[in-house]
């Protein structure tokens, strides 16, 4: 098990190591200098030079992709050289480990412009989360015990119509109808969870139902065909058999088995959707790591870019690793080697 | 799907007597498409999308013979008084303009809805074939080959699995349009559509990939496989002579599921200002641009919103009923 960990963990560093290599490559070897970009529109020649050689974007890509690779590990200090470094002890900023960059758009570390972000990403990804599974099951659970019914035509029908909306189409409809028009909820701000709980849930419902339904639609046809699958095993058949009731059955036998394929997918749902729901966040206008990948796209703000797209790889092969290893804990079947 | 007249195809596959007449043995195929055609559901699908498609063949051509007509401004059906909206009820329907005019510029909302539907499904099919292209070559490789190809393969699965799609999808557009620009001499709507086929289909094909190569694990140990190989075949023409024509039905299945993902990710990119820009119009953009009018003008919201409803559920139906028929074992 140990060893097991230990392996998917360097496979995870290594892909992690070349993902940051091909970032790389893509966004700034390409028709951009980031150092025009991260000067602004109204620079002189020698003041590009400057940032350029200030956050080192005149050295070749690779010197560059080794120093940020170092940066993850001690951290950086900016600007690069170190003697301007000396002689303007001022204007140094360090950015401590993991580093992932400067911004010149925000004139701060990536970090610190993350830091803002992602805890109203990760507000929005729990609490949709917690929406689209008990959705989701419930309604998968309802569809299949009642299989080939007016209520079951229903439950698939509707889902596959909520499947095929797109998110910013329902994020409008919610946004202008139930918000704008019946007033039936504020118009959401995210509010910090330490400073009122309360605010911070009814902020988020328009925003985690947004997100909730297209999951939910996609949750509900899943769990339905799983548990139709699982109840045709031998096994369910022998405790139908010996007498149990519906209820225990479907909750006791059934479910367990139709359960781990879902485990899988809602982990690796889960983790992608930590990383910013990126539609969602324009619509409604939270300002977590999706709006800001937006905002950084228009300013052209490369580092801050190349910093979520890391975040969120991160995040997507961490959730990859914790998957394997649940799916063993729920399935005695299967064995991690 | 009904157990009972599955049953008795299979039974008279191998001309069993049924009600008395002997019937002549089916081919698989065949009993595909018997399959396929006892499903209303699947059948009512697939006249949808035959109607698709013909309407998006039908639209240039149409578009080239004046009857569509989608960005002649008509200033005079537009009420600046009134925030852009069109003068008249319901979104300003006329007779020359059926199901109105888009607010602020007049333009005719069915022709670019018609229009917008035709270069959608263009743009999402190729794409596509990018996808199944990739997929089915390197699946195909990879669980032919099993050794350190396949390894590579699957790390090449994980590594574009880990990025983040829509992201990608989104900041790649400024640089890969400008390269687009300086190298290819690609420019305009043609870059813009060239970037969402290219990128759609290069963050798409890992799950054909997977699919086929699970497919080619089981194939590779059969007979004919070993026939070819002992005749001397080259790996190409066991890739493509032996293997690819036993694959062709969950490629099939799944080039009509990805073909509605794509149209979604083709809207949600138009949402985010990438791709096909107005006054080009892309089922996407068009979407895009009426979503800013669900209370102004609610008709022109709804036209295109239950247009990409009707095509994404009916290829999924149409994919869902295919792989039913094409593989008996997978029940509804």
């Amino acid at each position: 098990m140990f060893a097991y960990i230990v392996r998917r963990a360097v496979i995870g560093v290594a892909l992690l190591i070349v993902m940051s290599l091909v970032t790389f490559i893509l966004f700034f070897s390409g028709a951009f200098d980031p150092a025009r970009n991260a000067c602004g529109k109204v620079c002189s020649p020698a003041q590009i030079e400057q940032t350029s050689k200030a956050l080192g974007y005149d050295k070749p890509i690779l010197t560059q992709w080794g120093s940020f690779l170092a940066g993850i590990v001690v951290g950086r200090d900016y600007p690069l050289d170190k003697k301007v470094r000396e002689e303007n002890p001022d204007l140094v900023t360090h950015c401590a480990a993991p580093c992932l960059g400067y911004s010149m758009v925000n004139t701060d570390t990536v970090n610190n412009v993350l830091k803002s972000a992602i805890p109203i990403s990760v507000s929005i990804a729990l609490v949709a989360f917690v929406f689209w599974i008990i959705g989701g099951l419930l309604f998968g659970i309802i569809a299949a015990m009642t299989k080939g019914s007016f209520l079951d035509r229903g439950i698939v029908g509707l889902s596959l119509i909520f499947y095929a909306f797109p998110t910013f189409v329902v994020g409008s409809l919610l946004l202008r109808f139930v918000a704008i028009k019946w007033q039936i909820f504020a118009l959401p701000v995210y509010v910090p969870l330490t400073q009122s709980p309360g605010l911070w849930f009814t902020n988020l419902i328009l925003p985690a139902v947004t997100l909730a339904l297209f999951y939910m639609a996609a949750y509900a046809r899943m769990s339905r065909a799983f548990i139709i699958e699982a109840s045709t095993e031998d096994y369910v058949r022998t405790a139908k058999a010996k007498g149990v009731k519906k209820v225990p059955l479907m909750f006791k036998h059934t479910l367990r088995a139709a359960l781990t394929p879902l485990v899988t997918m809602a982990g690796l749902d889960l983790a992608i959707l930590l990383g910013g729901a990126i539609i969602t966040e324009d619509v409604f206008g939270f300002h977590g790591l999706g709006l800001l990948a937006v905002t950084s796209n228009s300013r052209q703000d490369l580092p801050t870019i190349v910093g979520i797209v890391l975040l969120l790889s991160t995040f997507v092969i961490i959730a990859n690793i914790v998957v394997d290893i649940l799916y063993a804990y729920i399935d005695p079947r299967v064995r991690l080697d | 799907m009904a157990i009972s007249p599955t049953e008795t195809e299979q039974r008279s596959e191998v001309g069993v007597v049924i009600a008395g007449e002997t019937t002549a043995a089916k081919s698989p195929m065949r009993l595909a498409v018997d399959r396929f055609r006892h499903d209303k559901l699947s059948m009512a699908s697939f006249v949808v999308v035959a109607l698709l498609v013909i309407g998006a063949i039908l639209a240039p051509i149409l578009v080239k013979l004046g009857v569509l007509d989608y960005s002649t401004l008509h200033q005079d059906l537009i009420d600046n008084t009134n925030g852009g909206l069109p003068t008249g009820a319901h979104g300003g329907i006329s007779a020359s303009h059926p199901l109105g005019v888009v607010p602020g510029t007049g333009w005719d909302v069915l022709s670019r809805v018609w229009l917008g539907v035709s270069f959608s499904l263009a743009i999402c099919l190729c794409a596509t074939v990018v996808s199944v292209v990739i997929g089915a070559v390197l699946g195909i490789m990879s669980g032919y080959s099993r050794g350190a190809l396949d390894w590579v393969i699957g790390r090449l699965v994980d590594l574009t699995l880990s990025f983040p799609q829509t992201l990608m999808l989104l900041a790649l557009s400024a640089p890969i349009i400008a390269f687009f620009n300086s190298s290819l001499h690609l420019h305009g709507n043609l870059a813009n559509a060239v970037y969402i086929i290219v990128v759609l289909g290069l963050f798409g094909w890992p799950s054909v990939a997977r699919l086929v190569r699970g497919q080619v694990l089981s194939i590779r140990e059969r007979e004919f496989i070993d026939a070819a190989r002992s005749i001397g075949a080259s790996n190409s023409r066991i890739y493509f002579r032996e293997i690819l024509p036993n694959v062709w039905a969950p490629l099939l299945v799944q080039t009509t599921l990805l073909l509605p993902s794509y149209v979604s990710a083709e809207a949600a990119l138009s949402f985010l200002g990438v791709g096909v820009q107005a006054p080009l119009p892309t089922l996407g953009n068009v979407l895009a641009d009426a979503t800013t009018w669900i209370l102004g003008d609610p008709l022109y919201f709804w036209i295109p919103a239950v247009m990409i409803v009707v095509i994404v559920v009916s290829l999924n139906l149409l994919g869902d009923g295919l792989r039913d028929a094409l593989d008996p074992k997978s029940g509804r």
